[in-house]
């Protein structure tokens, strides 16, 4: 079969420009090829920063900022168009090769309707008329399972959901009969019971118009579902390229097989869960324009013990963690501590009902002091809860550094000298030099990439052992639910769904929401995805 | 930080304004004449005893520049340097305290702003008695407007992070999470911000000077020059136009710097436009 | 200042304007996010309903009592502000001097023995007609000067308006289009020095250059009744000149910066991405988005002009308003000075407000709700 796309030798390079030094070029890929062959799909995979959205867009030879493409060739159907002059490759975008952001809400222009956007490519090109085009649309939003497919084209961005603006990006790439479309992370923005009809969406449609496609994405679960072929990239350069099923099942490099393995820390329920270190009871709350957020909310946890928030964005799962602070008082109900009603408000609570309570937030970025040194992020809490000074707090803060696994040459660096997972580590440290009984982790691990992830995860498990601490954590993740929850509560729409110990809330029967959150969950296996979407068939042909 | 990594640009902004302080502070060691002395012929052309040559008076026109590089850059900065604490205090109170605090001062600065700075200082100065700590005072409010809604947006930016809310789920008061923690992370746009100030400062003063409601004589100042001297103009002698060039050379230093100043910190938030 | 009794005043006028704030009403005029369940809770008010079907007519109908409201405490702000001033206008009147029972006379004579807020209300009430009242200084008609000056005024700020916006614009694009180049790295210096030039220093530059050496334009810029349109337009070259120069950088540059802002967004990537031509994604990719930006720019530089037209007027030796108000305010003769500074407090607010309006009408979002 004739390749459709062959990249050879790839390396492209960009200049950055640090404030206060010369500009330098730096080296974003190298030596990277691949070859996807009509209707075929090749995911490309790798962390943050590997290389594969600057590899996807080198497909339509474009460069983000001052992204160049410095070596290497890149054929369409046998031709390179790395050397093909502006209109040459004007006239390859948008015809034969087609992108889909990750972000289709700002890759859409909000002043035209999403129908006059979806066909645009193709009328400019002279690929079709109006009319073709409007019935390829029409067509495309059928398979795709857009809502009333006759009108949705009259609609605005604006008008329209997330996951509905993501479908008709895909539409639009679809439209003028590609015989390459690019899809750069499409489904990362949404919630996974969203995801689960975006990804079937996209395949079905795949599968029905022939085209060949590059799918890049950071889940190796959801590019399992999808592709035929994937590459694992890793700092611009690839790790391992192969079969899906043999890079899922067999993987032969040491960095595949971690990303195969994540997850897999186990952790089992804690038998006795009476105790009441926090107790939520009918906790209702809202903001002050009067939108309601949470709906009678009651759950309890014991100490020494974790227990997860699962939701999906808006489910008011954050907003708990900031009704438990004291950040946004409560309307109704009543939140306890030890046996110890808790004042609602911030204000009314003693510094140490505070220092009790400790918080980690998603963006360690965000959540420490860009202007203070690890020594004084970490040493704070120590001088205001405990009064400590001198050389005993710098004491402290070595111990403290050495708990979280880092070591006191960091004492002195300031958060923009550190990593993420680094920075992570940090803040927790901060969280335990107040020596609290209870931490409130929201999504602590959920903007990192998996390994290091994984590190944190087993960092926080390490230290519940050593100091005893209680965990709540928030999260949408259901595999690290599993992994280190000892009671669940399942939120949806400010509503509490479900709540008990893991081993029961995790098995049926379930109630339609938890269930449906369960389903959607890529799994990392082949075929998955067609399991679910044939029990879904079954289930509603049995209706 | 690295001195080889500012521009040409902004060095030459630095070296402008280095010389106009160094004029201000050492102006009676400089000037070869008094400021308020008659010393020849008026408007007599450039060259010989009098490099610049002389004003509408008979008074040496360099020594007047150098004595009013003094009452402009002072004035001017005491403006600033008031409305910025100002400002400053303002806008910080209002976004930490949130809440009435905040919508009364912000609701209360909106107002200010609706009527036009040059607009508002005439009518105020129409009315209050002519004295120099008046007009620095008039100009240091009707300024801090500005400054409050740009330290606002500023201060609103950083008080949202979470390392401020940490700070407040830690426990700590308003002062240490003004000056601890929003304060260090909103310097380099504040004082980008200060610079723009006070070249708006040069500006205002001097155009109230040139329209007779800023400096009163006898004493020297740039903008005062300017009527002093236009007279002139009409009859081709350019001494209104050479401390009008002063005032333009000391405002296009200081933006220099100040343009500098806003590429490193590219976060801050608002216009340049001012009116 | 700010304790002042009568200053107080508007600020409750203004906060029952605050509730519909510009900012908080733009963000509830667009929901994030479509939210069936709280479809049933909007019956709420009549206001709130439409608020919520009409987005765009609610804000546009916002900003407009905004601007009266705002109008309104200015008014009270210039009147009883003045009056909350230290300084006593028969004194200054008459000079340290006068007699008590003179200053007494004069008292009577001005209306200065009435209470503030009687003098407030009829002079608010003649404002609203046309009728400033009496000049101190000349015992002339205030509206009647100022009607032949105001016309004088916007003869000027038009004409420097009609020259600097295109300018203005096209430099902008230019400077857009060679980003980071030559080009822009000139428009960048040479802007960046304008808008660091006094008006009165670029006003006597051009005399001493155009009227003096060259002779060809006039100076004083007098224009009277008799004069024709083509002698008016030739005395106002200079004036009008010295605006431009002024105003343009500033708005250049804001064009500037709009512009780009646009041109980096992903749908102009997804446009390019698309094959499309560049004078395609310009015209119909970024324009539409452009244009509430720049017409923002455009009526913010234009209430500049308001302001920059008083020294240039002054300069100039024109017969507007501007030089009308600082020999009022030379001469303390508050009725001028108050009818003037209301005036152009009025043309400010409402430019300001157009420049809203216009931001909301070319807003895609707000034109065509859910």
């Amino acid at each position: 079969m004739p390749e459709m796309l062959s990249v050879k030798n790839l390396k492209i390079e960009a200049t950055s420009y640090p404030p206060g030094e010369p500009p330098k070029v730096v080296t974003l890929v190298e030596g990277v090829s691949f070859d996807v062959q009509k209707g075929k799909v090749l995911g490309l995979i790798g962390e943050s920063g590997a290389g594969k959205s600057t590899i996807g867009l080198s497909a339509l030879a474009y460069g983000r900022g001052g992204v160049r493409i410095t070596g290497g060739q890149v054929l369409l159907d046998g031709k390179d168009i790395l050397t093909l002059d502006r209109n040459g490759i004007r006239s390859i975008r948008g015809a034969r090769v087609c992108y889909v952001a990750q972000s289709a809400a700002a890759a859409f222009n909000p002043a035209h309707r999403l129908g006059d956007q979806v066909i645009e490519a193709s009328l400019r090109h002279g690929i079709m008329s109006r009319d073709e085009a409007k019935k390829r649309a029409l067509y495309l939003f059928r398979v795709l399972g857009l809502p009333n497919p006759e009108t949705f084209g009259e609609r605005y961005p604006h008008q329209v959901s997330g996951g509905q603006l993501q479908r008709a990006m895909t539409a639009m790439a679809l439209c003028p009969n590609p015989e390459l479309i690019v899809f750069d992370e499409p489904t990362t923005a949404l919630d996974v019971t969203t995801q689960i009809d975006v990804l079937a969406a996209i395949k079905h449609a795949i599968e029905e118009t022939h085209t060949a496609a590059l799918y890049i994405t950071h889940d190796l679960a959801v590019v399992a579902q999808i592709s035929d072929d994937i590459m694992v990239l890793r700092h611009g350069k690839t790790v391992e390229y192969g079969a899906t099923q043999q890079i899922i099942e067999a993987p032969r490099e040491d960095y595949t097989r971690a990303l195969v393995s994540v997850r897999q820390t186990k952790r089992n329920e804690a038998a006795d869960q009476t105790g009441t270190q926090l107790k939520i009871e009918h906790v209702s709350a809202g903001y002050a324009n009067g939108f309601k957020v949470l709906h009678d909310v009651s759950m309890h946890l014991p100490k020494g013990q974790t227990l997860a928030i699962v939701g999906e964005s808006g489910s008011g799962k954050s907003t708990l963690a900031r009704v438990i602070t004291g950040l946004l008082p409560p309307t109704e109900g009543r939140i306890s501590f030890e046996g110890k009603e808790l004042p609602r408000a911030l204000k009314g609570r003693s510094n140490d009902e505070l220092r009790r309570i400790q918080m980690i937030y998603q963006m360690a970025d965000t959540a420490m002091n860009p202007r203070q040194t690890v020594r004084e992020i970490v040493g704070r809490p120590l001088s205001f809860y405990f009064g400590m000074h001198g050389q005993k707090k710098t004491e402290r803060i070595k111990e403290l550094l050495d708990q979280i696994e880092m070591g006191s040459r960091f004492l002195d660096r300031y958060p923009a000298e550190l990593s993420g997972g680094q920075k992570q580590r940090v803040a927790i440290a901060r969280a335990l030099a107040a020596k609290p009984e209870l931490i409130l982790c929201d999504e602590p691990t959920s903007a990192l990439d998996p390994l290091v992830a994984e590190g944190i995860l087993n960092l926080l498990l390490k230290l519940q052992e050593e100091t005893a601490v209680s965990y709540v954590f928030i999260t949408h993740d259901i595999a690290i639910v599993r992994a280190i929850a000892d009671s669940v509560a399942v939120m949806h729409r400010g509503r509490l769904v479900r709540f008990g110990p893991k081993s029961k809330v995790l098995s049926p029967p379930f109630d339609d929401y938890t269930d449906l959150l369960l389903k959607s969950v890529p799994e990392m296996e082949i075929g998955w995805l067609e399991r679910v979407l044939q029990t879904r068939r079954m289930e509603s042909a049995g209706n | 930080m690295n001195l080889r990594s500012i521009p040409l640009s902004a060095w030459i902004g630095i070296a402008g304004i280095a010389i106009a302080i160094f004029c201000a502070v050492f102006a009676p060691v400089i000037a070869p004449f008094g400021e308020r002395d008659v010393v020849g012929d008026i408007w007599l052309p450039a060259g010989g005893d009098f490099l610049l040559g002389t004003d509408n008076l008979g008074r040496d026109l360099l020594s007047r520049l150098v004595y009013g590089a003094r009452t402009t850059i002072f004035v001017a900065l005491a403006a600033t340097v008031l409305s910025f604490s100002l400002g400053m205090l303002l806008s910080f109170t209002a976004a930490v305290v949130g809440g009435f605090t905040d919508q009364l001062f912000s609701r209360f600065n909106d107002l200010m702003m609706a009527i036009p700075t040059l607009i508002f200082a005439l009518v105020v100065l129409a009315v209050l008695p002519q004295h120099l700590w008046i007009l620095i005072l008039v100009m240091a409010v009707l300024d801090s407007t500005r400054v409050f809604r740009i330290g606002r947006a500023v201060a609103l930016d950083v008080a949202v992070m979470e390392f401020v809310e940490a700070a407040r789920l830690r426990g700590e008061g308003s002062l240490w999470i003004i000056f601890r923690e929003i304060l260090p992370n909103t310097l380099s746009p504040l004082l980008a911000e200060f610079g723009l100030r006070f070249a708006f400062s040069i500006l205002f003063l001097s155009t109230l000077s040139f329209l007779g409601l800023g400096i009163q004589p006898p004493s020297a100042d740039w903008g005062g020059m300017v009527k002093d001297n236009k007279d002139g103009i009409i009859f081709g002698i350019s001494a209104a136009l050479i401390p009008g060039a002063a005032i333009a050379t000391l405002a296009i230093c200081v933006n220099l710097v100040v343009d500098w100043l806003m590429k490193r910190t590219s976060s801050l938030k608002g216009g340049r436009g001012d009116a | 200042m700010m304790e002042s009794g009568p200053l107080t005043g508007p600020v409750p006028t203004d906060g029952t304007a605050g509730a519909t704030h510009p900012r908080s009403a733009e963000l509830s005029g667009v929901p994030a996010k479509p939210n069936p369940a709280s479809d049933g809770q909007i019956g709420g008010t009549f206001w709130r309903r439409f608020t919520f079907r009409r987005p765009l007519a609610a804000l546009i109908l916002q900003r407009l009592g905004l601007s009266v409201g705002l109008l309104f405490a200015v008014s009270l702000m210039i009147f009883g502000g003045i009056e909350a001033l230290p300084g006593d206008f028969a004194t200054t009147y008459l000079g340290q001097s006068a007699t008590p029972q003179a200053v007494e006379n004069i008292r009577k004579d001005l209306g200065l023995d009435k209470p503030w807020t009687e003098r407030y209300l009829s002079w608010l009430g003649g404002a609203v007609q046309g009728d400033f009242g009496t000049s101190w200084a000349s015992k002339n008609s205030v509206g009647e000067q100022i009607s032949k000056r105001l016309g004088n005024s916007l003869f000027l700020a038009f004409f420097a308006a009609l020259v600097s916006v295109p300018l203005a614009v096209g430099l902008g694009m230019l400077a857009v289009q060679f980003r980071n180049r030559l080009p822009d790295k000139i428009i960048n210096v040479v802007s960046l020095a304008a808008i660091s030039l006094p008006e009165f220093f670029v006003g006597y530059l051009l005399i001493m250059f155009f009227a003096v050496k060259y002779g060809i334009a006039t100076f004083p810029a007098t224009v009277y009744d008799s004069m024709s349109f083509t002698e008016r337009l030739s005395a106002i070259a200079l004036p009008v000149a010295t605006l431009v120069l002024v105003v343009l950088a500033h708005m250049m540059r804001m064009t500037r910066a709009a512009i780009l802002n646009v041109m980096s967004s992903a749908y102009v990537e997804t446009a390019e991405l698309k094959g499309l031509s560049m004078f395609r994604i310009i015209a119909r990719h970024a324009a539409p988005n452009a244009v509430a930006p720049v017409i923002n720019v455009i009526a913010l530089n234009l209430a500049y002009l308001v302001v920059g037209v008083v020294v240039v007027e002054v300069v100039f030796v024109y017969p507007g308003m501007g030089q009308y108000m600082v020999d009022a305010v030379t001469v303390r003769d508050m009725p001028v000075v108050q009818a003037c500074g209301l005036i152009f407090a009025a043309f400010y607010i409402f430019l300001n407000m157009a420049a809203d309006i216009l931001a909301i009408i070319a807003n895609p979002r707000l034109r065509h709700p859910r």
